[in-house]
């Protein structure tokens, strides 16, 4: 009988800090067994660190890589707080993937307009790796990202390189910075919509952030012709479970941790900005 | 099969007959000012001659002249705890300290015997296909609830007696059970009107003298029945409610609630199908193992809405909106029935007496 609460057992491979609070985790299996593992960008695992507690985390690596997967976490929580403790050679538990994953197979050969903000770049971070791997089956691709101040980006020299990549165009704005050297934008990064390209009849556009970033960043879209069921959002509620029987991600008649966290916004529109679910 | 008949006097047999076959049996008794589910050796310890008496906010147990053992609804439990159980542990961390720390995990699958639940009513068995399908039909089987769910068997018994809080009638639940039970009991008098539902239903029954029903007593079994609808009062609103509450998000109505409801969470905990649980760790005080254990939750509490840096749902006009809407609207979503059975057990062990009936038909009128 499979057990889908119980954990394996994962050593941390390597600790990057990427800003004080924001740190990854690279893992890899104890027991090879277990490493007939395979996600999809936008899928989430169950963390566990012992005596403490569960987390959902997102997986930001690319699926084609087979021996480790990372987690980018920021110390917020009791649990992550403590996880942040954590050293190369640490052990911790692991079970997943859960949940649905990006459009990706879907937006092949579709203009691309990726939309973040804060941390909701690791989520969205995975796609962006995933599509720069195969850059030739997508097409127009555009990265925009928004932070409170210039130091919260993270992988900065990265998004200094995908900018370099033929058809792609990055977007970076800081909504609480003075400062406003290019390339960035002072302000909120849905604010940049018009600096945007892409063709409304073949586009996926895909979103990671708070709630009110991202429902900034629908009208915009849908205004230029963008199809709600174009426009998919990774969405966050209290995970326990991961499993839909805890009741805890339920959004009206959606659990967010097995029908998403990746929905299309068409999907999810009657709750969305509603106050209470 | 047909329709036998089980003299009350022959009660015992049926009993012997369940231990024999290896099940632990647990039934209705009084304990606590309440008819609750324990486990029960022999007839005497059932409410023979008790009544209840329920009102909204109220509870109460009475003895009465007659020499029934049924002639009671179901007070705060049946099925759930012994299912779904109000907290256990779900498996265990093992730290060791070698060279490297190493971790292992080990499932805490629960040791299950094999129960016969005496007592069933038709509501607790429609919640008790509610819960299977949450727990067992859906993306993930649970194994915990699984295990006890495949030790049950279950003895329903037709309700006659339904409180001034049902309405099963309503929702098509009840008050007479209709399927999902091994063995039935339907009380006339001196005797049950007896009938099994499963092959080890019949088995049982095999071993019990039994006679034959006669037309009296299939008649005064439907009377029972027709009495039974006839006596509950309380109703859901006619039509689609799931629809109705659709575009119901901003009704004054739920403020006017949140102005008597305590948000204590009494009425998730009584629901035979609410199933919300959160997960939580206890580390030994040797520190060498750490225990995963979940418990009951209800969407009352703040914690139920958590996420970091915000809570979604803290105001008790929005929780008992998620109460309310999950169960009659979202619940057909997930599950394609309502996850309401008109137990009315909510309406009972409401500390103020909120009355759901009540509140739907305010919220659907318009």
């Amino acid at each position: 009988m499979i057990n889908p609460y119980l954990p394996f057992e994962a050593t941390v491979v390597e600790r990057i800090q990427e800003t004080p609070t924001i740190f990854t985790l690279r893992l890899n299996f104890c027991d090879s067994s277990d490493c007939n593992y395979y996600f999809q960008p936008g899928q989430f695992n169950m963390l566990y660190l012992y005596g403490v507690g569960e987390v959902a985390i997102s997986i930001v690596s690319d699926p084609k890589e087979k021996v480790c997967f990372d987690h980018t976490i920021r110390a917020v929580g009791r649990v992550t707080n403590a996880m942040s403790k954590l050293q190369a050679g640490d052990r911790v538990g692991v079970r997943g993937p859960f949940g649905r994953g990006w459009p990706l197979q879907e937006a092949e050969g579709k203009d691309i307009v990726l939309i973040t903000g804060g941390l909701g770049c690791a989520p969205v971070s995975s796609v962006i790796r995933y599509i720069m791997q195969r850059r030739e089956q997508f097409n127009h691709l555009v990265i925009m990202q928004g932070v409170k101040h210039r130091d919260d980006l993270i992988w900065q020299d990265q998004y200094d390189q995908w900018r370099e990549i033929e058809n792609t165009q990055v977007l970076l704005a800081a909504s609480q910075d003075k400062s406003t050297n290019w390339p960035w934008y002072s302000g909120h990064v849905t604010t940049l919509m018009d600096e945007v390209t892409f063709d409304p009849n073949n586009t996926i556009a895909m979103m990671c952030g708070p709630e009110i970033m991202m429902n900034a960043a629908i009208k915009p879209l849908t205004d230029r012709g963008l199809a709600e069921e174009n426009i998919w959002l990774s969405m966050e509620r209290n995970m326990q479970c991961a499993v839909g029987h805890c009741g805890h991600c339920q959004y009206g008649a959606k659990f967010i941790c097995k029908d998403g966290p990746v929905f299309p916004y068409s999907e999810i529109k009657e709750y969305f900005g509603v106050k209470g679910y | 099969m047909k329709h036998k008949v089980l003299e009350k006097q022959d009660f015992e047999s049926l009993l012997n007959a369940l231990h024999l076959e290896g099940y632990s049996v647990v039934g209705p008794q009084v304990s606590d000012g309440a008819i609750i589910y324990q486990t029960l050796d022999n007839s005497t310890q059932l409410p023979i001659g008790f009544t209840d008496r329920q009102q909204p906010g109220s509870y109460s147990l009475n003895k009465s002249q007659h020499n029934h053992w049924f002639a009671w609804a179901n007070g705060p439990q049946a099925l759930k705890p012994l299912l779904f159980k109000p907290e256990e542990s779900l498996w265990t961390a093992f730290l060791a300290k070698d060279n490297d720390e190493t971790l292992s995990f080990e499932a805490v699958l629960p040791d299950v015997m094999p129960t016969a639940v005496l007592g069933v009513r038709a509501c607790d068995l429609a919640a008790l296909e509610l819960q299977d399908k949450h727990f067992l039909e859906k993306e993930y089987v649970d194994p915990y609830y699984q295990k006890r769910r495949e030790s049950l068997f279950l003895i329903a018994v037709n309700c006659s007696h339904p409180s001034e809080n049902c309405f099963c009638a309503s929702t098509g639940d009840g008050p007479f059970v209709q399927q999902s039970y091994d063995i039935l009991l339907t009380e006339i008098d001196d005797l049950f009107l007896i009938s099994s539902g499963s092959e080890k239903g019949d088995k049982i029954c095999r071993q019990l003298d039994l006679k034959d029903a006669t037309e009296l007593h299939i008649e005064s079994s439907s009377k029972q029945e027709q009495d039974a609808i006839n006596s509950q009062k309380k109703m859901l609103p006619v039509g689609d409610i799931a629809s109705m509450l659709k575009n119901k998000t901003n009704h004054p109505q739920w403020d006017v609630i949140a102005e008597t409801c305590l948000s204590c969470g009494n009425c998730t905990s009584v629901c035979p199908s609410c199933f919300c649980h959160s997960e939580k760790d206890i580390q030994a005080l040797d520190g060498k193992s750490s225990e995963h254990i979940r418990l009951w939750d209800s969407c009352f509490s703040q914690e139920h809405g958590h996420i970091h840096g915000a809570l979604i749902r803290t105001e008790t006009s929005k929780q008992y909106k998620q109460w309310l809407t999950h169960k009659f609207s979202a619940w057909v979503e997930q599950y394609g029935s309502s996850g309401c059975v008109g137990c009315g057990r909510c309406i009972s062990w409401c500390p103020v007496g909120i009355d759901v009936t009540e509140q739907l038909s305010i919220l659907c009128d318009d």
